[in-house]
């Protein structure tokens, strides 16, 4: 487990650790059965190419899963997550690797909590941005 | 392609209706099943719900009326999540469940016409607490 992050370390521009995870179609079953969206493009690759997809491709809630973990990763024990948001922008393809990324875009002081508000997007490996969307977090205070 | 309407009637008189309660409880094991799927090893999510949870406490009555509607256009996609927490989801909660339409957006894509369908959702506690607010998009095209 990294060190708690506290609100004075952090500034606009400061970098979330990335996180990169490698979805398999298992994965993704395992996912359908967790979640309950057992639509066909997640695991039957003929249904998928008959519905004009590439192949089978990773749930829009399981990249954003994947960005949540990133998030809280970083923000340890100590931090909290108020609000998360994703737009599918792009499709990941299983057996493909999944960059997370986040960015701390501004940092303020909201009813007497320690805010931040942090960019974040999935990249596929050839750079693409598949989701991008952003997320209010509260840090503890070294004070 | 048909002259039959993107945004049917149908579709129309679902706008504003609330769905649900749909109550769902919050067991260990759904819990444990869920965070494996997403694959988060963090030990806090034996206890609480991990940030994606929510997208496990489907308003299915909502969402098999909005893909099922009649509509001349056949493939779905997800297109964005929106997740506000008020209150942690616990082990042992017991979560009720409403949604609703709120919106609906016919545009001209790529693919030709694509209806953008949006909708909120309310997760209550048993404390009578709104835990989560969520919204999401979903793309026919």
């Amino acid at each position: 487990m990294a060190e708690q992050v506290y609100y004075e370390d952090i500034e606009a521009g400061s970098e979330i650790p990335a996180l990169v995870k490698y979805p398999t179609t298992m994965q993704l079953v395992k996912y359908a059965g967790a979640s309950g969206d057992y639509y066909q493009i997640h695991y039957d690759k003929d249904f998928a190419v008959a519905n004009g997809l590439p192949g089978v491709i990773v749930h829009g809630w399981l990249t954003l899963s994947f960005l949540g973990q990133m998030l809280t990763d970083w923000l340890g024990e100590g931090g909290a997550l108020l609000k998360l948001s994703g737009s599918y922008r792009g499709m990941n393809k299983v057996h493909e690797d999944i960059i997370c990324n986040g960015k701390v875009t501004k940092k303020y002081v909201e009813e007497g909590k320690n805010c931040a508000r942090v960019e974040i997007w999935a990249e596929n490996p050839q750079g693409d941005k598949t989701v991008t969307g952003a997320a209010v977090v509260t840090l503890p205070s070294r004070g | 392609m048909t002259d039959e309407p993107v945004i049917s009637e149908e579709l129309q008189g679902l706008l504003n209706v609330e769905f649900g309660p749909e109550i769902y409880e919050v067991e260990k094991g759904f819990l444990k099943k869920f965070t494996e799927a997403i694959d988060d090893p963090n030990p806090a999510w034996r206890q609480v719900t991990p940030p994606t949870f929510p997208a496990a406490l489907v308003p299915t009555a909502l969402l098999h009326r909005l893909f099922n509607a009649r509509t001349p256009l056949t493939r779905l996609l997800n297109g964005a999540s929106e997740l506000e927490y008020l209150q942690p989801i616990k082990v042992g909660d017991v979560i009720s469940v409403t949604s609703r339409l709120t919106r609906l957006r016919q545009m001209e894509g790529k693919e030709g016409p694509t209806l953008f369908m949006f909708t909120e959702v309310t997760c209550t506690n048993q404390r009578g607490d709104v835990a989560v607010k969520g919204k999401n998009t979903y793309v026919k095209y």
